[in-house]
């Protein structure tokens, strides 16, 4: 017998073959204590806070079932928060797919060799970078005398920024303290997010689906709308969860960029911090998850998904 | 009459290589023609060319007279059944089918009746609510083929729409599509790389080499007459003999090729007929593959290979045999 002589990663190995399954249980032993433990078990944590209620005089949590405190995300002040991010986050995530598009499809379909290198490395750098940089330059560049100003006034065309801020609303003193501005930076940051995926579901086409559109009597147009899109909408959707759920929850670029009204975000940081207010500040942060449950229900209904 | 599919002088370029070199062929109206070769003889792109997505580097294609320089895949009234099939993943079978009558803007109910219809043509009635995915290989195959017969083409264009099925299916499906194209008059144009299925498919057949035509006709005259070497080879397998060999056993003194089924094996000392060639020589292997023994025997230092009905008396290696051929059946070749 050579047994003995083997080392004990041989052996180890011998067991692993004979028993494959304890090799899969301890391969995903940790990640799957993870997930549930850790993930799971504190968004548990965060949806059980959720069903408490802050007593209004002590300022103490009351650790007994109630709907109190869904009640209150009904406040007039509240309610406006959501409806304001919900609004954001679809906008953003409209811009970011009417962007995304042309440049995922370009990429996927035309860019090849060290024209295709340039456009990963054009998407992700701006990833490699601090995300508070970013909007910290971007507060600089829509600033009252910041750049945009600046090559406004030289080009003769202020009166573009100034018929933009004057609208109702979306407009404010200056771009950085404006809803555009807060939805610029917003579509600047969360691009790349919407760019990847979609690229990535237009790579996945077969060529020889457009040209069987293509010989079935569809021009360029109709190959598209019946074919193309439909065939990457998936990805487009994939990019949307992401564009959609991270503004939906982002209170940094609200609050460096934007006038003073809050988002969700921004309403939760506040609540758990200097309010105290755990139980709304949980609940605040349901809405998303809701919002993105519903959300893809209807993206699923209506065929997103019928292509992967 | 005008013929289905011209190409005068057709060259397709890519970079230095030429993929299809300066091609002429005429293809009969409700023929059934076949271009068969080699991958990457260039069968592929002629069909490409065809159909609109390859566009001619010189020369041109008419489709029923009509020019089709610079006119896109959409604007021509051929349509393809590609060898993956190309199924709309996103659809339905029936969607799939119903395909080009929508994008011409046939109402739904019209559509639909035809998607059906075409469906039943190819035996696939019931299953226009399923998905590609649902279907296997040979069901696939159908549908592609309904979806592009249900816009009533003038030629029908097939790149290798068998070469993923299994040999049952793929015999069955040779049938059938043989029928179809009996029945509806429609001239198919086939690209294959399996000679069998060529020849028993096709009206006529083109051989394809590196980029040319190097022989057309119908299957007999390929397979009795093949006019070069690639053609003798490749279109079932043939011994080549020299222009010496030839003449010493009464041939003519020119390359020819001597198809193995019509060379009969005898034992020794049993003479030959008269009006037949003959060679003596021993056997060099003897390979049994069910319908047919194939015999190679060395004679005269080449190696002749014979194919008869396993039925008859076994022959062992190394047994001296006398062969015996009619000189009707040495096919004269132009070059080599």
């Amino acid at each position: 017998m050579q047994a003995n002589q083997d080392g004990l990663l041989t052996r180890a190995s011998d067991v692993f073959f004979k028993r494959p399954g304890l090799l899969t249980v301890l391969l995903l032993l940790p990640p799957i204590v993870w997930i549930i433990v850790v993930y799971i078990g504190s968004l548990f944590a965060l949806l059980l806070q959720s069903f408490y209620a802050l007593d209004d005089f002590s300022g103490l949590i009351i650790r007994e079932f109630t709907l109190v405190t869904y009640g209150h995300l009904l406040d007039v002040a509240n309610r406006e928060i959501i409806i304001r991010t919900v609004i954001m986050a679809s906008a953003v995530t409209l811009a970011c797919a009417v962007i995304a598009f042309p440049i995922a499809y370009y990429a996927a379909r035309y860019a090849q060799g060290t024209i295709k290198a340039l456009f990963y490395l054009a998407v992700m750098m701006p990833l490699w970078s601090s995300y508070l940089v970013k909007v910290y330059a971007w507060k600089l560049i829509l600033a009252r005398e910041g750049i945009l100003s600046w090559v406004a006034a030289k080009l003769g065309l202020t009166w573009i920024i100034d018929a933009l801020l004057s609208l109702p609303s979306i407009g404010g003193p200056s771009l950085s303290i404006s809803y555009i501005g807060t939805f610029l930076v917003f579509v600047y940051i969360w691009l790349p997010y919407m760019i990847l995926p979609v690229q990535a579901a237009l790579e996945r086409v077969p060529k020889n689906l457009i040209e069987a559109s293509a010989d079935l009597g569809a021009n360029p147009g109709q190959s598209f709308r019946t074919v193309i899109f439909p065939l990457a909408l998936p990805g487009v959707i994939a990019g949307s969860i992401f564009t959609f759920s991270l503004t939906l929850g982002d209170y940094i670029v609200p609050q460096i960029v934007g006038n003073s009204r809050l988002m969700i975000g921004q309403a939760v940081y506040t609540l758990q911090g200097t309010a105290g207010d755990i139980p709304l500040a949980a609940a605040f942060s349901v809405v998303p998850m809701i919002i993105m449950g519903i959300y893809l229900a209807i993206a699923k209904r209506m065929g997103a998904f019928d292509a992967l | 009459m005008t013929s289905a599919v011209s190409f005068q002088s057709v060259s397709r370029l890519f970079g230095p290589v030429r993929a299809v070199d300066n091609v002429s062929l005429e293809i009969a109206t409700g023929e059934f023609f076949a271009m068969l070769g080699p991958s990457g003889s260039g069968k592929t792109t002629c069909l490409r060319l065809i159909a609109g997505f390859e566009q001619p580097s010189s020369g041109s294609i008419s489709i029923f007279g009509e020019a089709t320089q610079g006119l896109p895949p959409y604007r021509r009234n051929v349509n393809t059944v590609f060898q993956d099939y190309a199924l709309f993943p996103h659809m339905t079978v029936g969607e799939n089918v119903a395909y080009g009558l929508m994008i011409k803007g046939m109402a739904r109910a019209d559509r639909e009746a035809k998607a059906a219809g075409a469906l039943e043509m190819v035996k696939l009635t019931n299953y226009g609510d399923r998905r590609p995915s649902q279907l296997s290989g040979g069901q696939r195959q159908r549908v592609a083929l309904a979806r592009a017969l249900v816009n009533e083409p003038k030629v029908l264009l097939l790149d290798e729409p068998l070469g993923a099925l299994d040999l049952k299916l793929r015999e069955q499906m040779q049938e059938e599509l043989k029928h179809l194209q009996k029945q509806l008059g429609i001239t198919f144009v086939f690209v294959t790389h399996d000679q069998g299925e060529a020849l028993s498919m096709a009206d006529r057949v083109a051989i394809f080499n590196e980029g040319k035509i190097v022989q057309a006709g119908s299957p007999t005259e390929i397979y009795e007459h093949p006019r070069t070497r690639f053609t003798a080879d490749f279109v079932g397998s043939s011994n080549v003999l020299s222009p010496e060999f030839s003449s010493r056993h009464g041939g003519p003194s020119r390359w020819c090729s001597l198809r193995p089924e019509k060379i009969r094996v005898l034992q020794e000392g049993v003479m030959a007929g008269v009006d037949e060639a003959h060679a003596t020589g021993p056997i060099a292997s003897v390979n049994y593959q069910g319908a047919v023994t194939r015999i190679a025997v060395t004679c005269d230092g080449i190696r002749l290979v014979t194919a008869a009905p396993a039925t008859q008396r076994t022959f062992v290696e190394g047994e001296m045999v006398n062969l015996a051929w009619s000189r009707a059946s040495l096919a004269v070749m132009e070059n080599d």
